[in-house]
């Protein structure tokens, strides 16, 4: 009879606080969607006590899904009903999807969201420019990390050329004790994003040339398209015994156990090799063709939070919303993980050595985001799902760089004419 | 009392079967029938210019003559019907084999084996999935280093990552994990077989491999039959082993692609791309109407022809 009581009482109580929470500011749990499994841990015990206490009575309570299966979980949880409170974002086309489907809330009236130039809300904005629906949190830069004990020992230095980038590699590989390059062709991702997209920019001039493809004055089979692919091409035989069946996971364990002498990067791996390589790390830019070039890097707003249209608690998710778009937030993040680097306009010091050399390179450089995921991935087949599998195809040598090019650009056309999207 | 007489000569209503019926019939409309023909009714929908429409059997036209859906589901209905064919030629073969080797009653410690062939068939395809992944894997796969143990290492190869190799590698490890199954079935099978048979047919002179062909192999046809048309309708809803090994592009170059993992892809999207409930269902409904047709065809082509022997 106690417990049944007691029962009553807590359903009562519950049935209270769901009616009245904005009167008594009862505890509110706001749940974050995220791909970032990775991170969990860095929100649980940075992140998340932080915001806590500076606003008593929400808690956070971040539940993130395995990376390729976040949209096609998210989608459905949304269109379910069942999502969390607050949305992590993917860049571009995916967002904005979300956004036009009203999933997403708009956020033009959030205080915070005015700390973000219009480069770095570009990615979770509509096509006009006026409704950002995420707030912008980071963005990767690709590039290359080395091992830097290892070119101690074989008296290499950073190549900047794609003709000393080969020279480095093929001495590498005389010497033999490092397999030159760690990278497989099974995770079709990684032959895109550190190969095609990391390469690129330096041929098709970054943002020029991502333009230029938006317009139609450009196209994958025009040369500043295709030649990275044929750089790309030649790295198979750099990549080491059964780099075919080699997955992403296993080129970072060949690189962080010291077999690997260089890694094509993303920022994001900075967290992970300083914790498990137990040797010196190094990092250079993506080469540039021939010397005097300039140089370019893909410096890609990735990642974003926008908050759930249909939450319970707008007024709470909004709070957190703003955090995250505050000075505080912003130093926390980037310094909890390096090598995603806040979007917001407050200066942010980092701490991280290797994480500063990469974003050091903004102001060498000239930065781009990844050509495949603006306006060109709202379509069937998917732009960037296609330039995986093309890239891939290539670093395995089962198809021509000219073969995939026409290919990738066969599928876009497929769907694309420039100016479809123009209001 | 007087009124209630006349009932007593009407047959009885039997509602104690509606009532054991309903449980079941409730939850397989709820769970069952009833997505199934929304799933039907769905791929008969679009989106047209953001509004949904009834296209008729539009979605199926696209899938069938837009070049680029034709040949995505065409080349996953012909890997199905690979992934198929070798179940058929190595799965059930091995399993009449083993069948055959356990049902000998000289065979020592037949119980350890029985087991250790059927736990697999109890493991989660994530787990066959992982493991054999790595027991492959060229980096720190134990398979390299077994051959090069007999001085075979020129014949291994990075097989999962080979577009003509990974989808019969793929189906060698589904083999693997499922032929403990038609073991047992046959197994059974066999030892239903009565003592008097055997020993009529040992009187005959019908002995060894002999007797096997003319007399148990008959005997044993109709299970086969069952085992032929369970596996083929697993391998056509196959998804969990590929998406586990290769991810839902089921590389290399689409050459592990099977209709599970295109319809994951098309209903659910995959990174960028959007997912498309609608073409999803019309997939789905392919994929439906593929194991409908091949199991008709089994039931009134087949099965009926099967002399069942009743001992």
């Amino acid at each position: 009879m106690i417990s049944k009581s007691r029962l009553l009482c807590t359903s009562a109580g519950l049935a209270l606080a769901l009616t009245a929470t904005p009167l008594l500011a009862q505890d509110v749990t706001l749940t974050i969607e995220s791909w970032r499994n990775d991170d969990l841990t860095i929100w649980q015990n940075t992140l998340i006590p932080a915001f806590e206490e500076a606003n008593p009575g929400i808690t956070l309570n971040f539940a993130p899904t395995a990376p390729t299966e976040y949209n096609a979980a998210l989608n459905a949880k949304l269109d379910a009903g069942s999502a969390g409170d607050l949305i992590t974002c993917r860049p571009f086309d995916a967002s904005l999807a979300l956004f036009e489907a009203g999933y997403l809330a708009p956020l033009d009236d959030l205080e915070g969201i005015s700390n973000f130039s219009d480069v770095a809300k570009s990615a979770w904005n509509t096509d006009d420019g006026s409704t950002p629906f995420c707030v912008p949190m980071a963005s990767v830069i690709h590039g290359f990390i080395y091992n830097a004990d290892a070119f101690a020992e074989l008296g290499l230095e950073e190549p900047t050329t794609e003709e000393e980038f080969f020279a480095v590699l093929d001495a590498i590989k005389e010497d033999g004790t490092y397999i030159p390059l760690a990278i497989g062709a099974v995770d079709q991702w990684e032959s895109a994003s550190m190969g095609y997209h990391n390469i690129g920019p330096a041929y098709w001039a970054g943002e020029e040339g991502r333009l230029a493809l938006i317009s139609g004055e450009a196209k994958f089979t025009d040369e500043e398209w295709t030649e990275p692919l044929r750089v790309l091409a030649r790295w198979g035989e750099y990549a080491g015994d059964g780099y075919l069946a080699q997955t992403y996971p296993d080129s970072q364990n060949l690189f962080t156990l010291g077999r690997a002498a260089i890694f094509p990067a993303g920022s994001w791996e900075i967290a992970l090799f300083e914790e498990q390589a137990d040797f010196e790390l190094g990092a250079f830019p993506p080469p540039v063709p021939a010397e005097g070039d300039t140089c370019y890097i893909s410096d890609h707003n990735d990642i974003g939070i926008g908050m759930n249209a249909a939450t319970e608690h707008p007024e709470e998710a909004r709070a957190f919303l703003n955090w995250v778009a505050s000075a505080e937030f912003a130093s926390l993040y980037a310094n909890a993980l390096p090598g995603f680097f806040g979007l917001s306009s407050d200066p942010v010091t980092i701490e991280n050595e290797l994480a500063n050399e990469f974003v050091s390179w903004r102001e060498t450089c000239e930065s781009t985001i990844r050509p495949t995921y603006a306006i060109l991935s709202r379509g069937t087949p998917n732009l960037e799902n296609d330039n995986w599998l093309h890239a891939s195809n290539v670093l395995a040598g089962t198809e021509t760089p000219e073969e995939a090019a026409a290919a990738i650009q066969s599928g876009l056309e497929s769907w694309y004419t420039p100016g479809m999207f123009d209001e | 009392m007087a009124a209630s007489a006349p009932t007593e000569h009407k047959p009885a209503r039997r509602w104690h079967i509606v009532v054991f019926l309903a449980p079941a019939v409730l939850v397989y409309t709820a769970i069952m029938i009833i997505p199934l023909f929304s799933t039907l009714f769905q791929s008969l929908f679009n989106t047209v210019d953001g509004e949904r429409a009834f296209v008729g059997l539009g979605n199926f036209i696209t899938l069938f003559f837009d070049p680029r859906w034709a040949q995505s589901f065409w080349n996953a209905l012909a890997n199905n019907f690979w992934f198929f064919v070798i179940h058929m030629i190595v799965q059930n073969p091995i399993g009449v084999l083993l069948a055959a080797i356990l049902s000998n009653p000289n065979l020592r410690l037949r119980g350890f084996y029985r087991t250790a062939i059927f736990i697999p068939t109890i493991l989660s395809f994530v787990i066959v999935g992982f493991v054999w992944k790595l027991i492959l894997s060229p980096l720190w796969g134990i398979a390299p280093n077994m051959l090069d143990a007999i001085g075979l290492r020129s014949l291994f190869s990075p097989w999962l990552g080979q577009e003509g190799a990974a989808l019969t590698t793929l189906a060698l490890v589904s083999v693997w994990q499922f032929v403990g199954i038609p073991m047992m079935l046959i197994y059974a099978a066999l030892l239903s077989i009565p003592d008097e048979v055997i020993e009529a047919a040992e009187i005959d002179g019908v002995t060894g491999a002999k007797q096997f062909f003319k007399i148990q192999l008959p005997l044993i046809l109709p299970t086969i039959g069952i085992i032929s048309i369970l596996t083929f309708v697993g391998n056509f809803n196959a998804f969990d082993l590929i998406y586990v090994s290769q991810g839902a592009q089921a590389g290399p170059n689409g050459s592990t692609d099977i209709l599970g993992t295109l319809l994951y892809r098309t209903f659910f999207g995959f990174q960028l791309q959007q997912g498309d409930p609608n073409m999803g269902s019309a997939i789905a409904t392919m994929m439906f109407l593929i194991i409908l047709v091949g199991v008709s065809i089994y039931l009134f082509g087949i099965q009926t022809r099967l002399r069942r022997y009743q001992f």
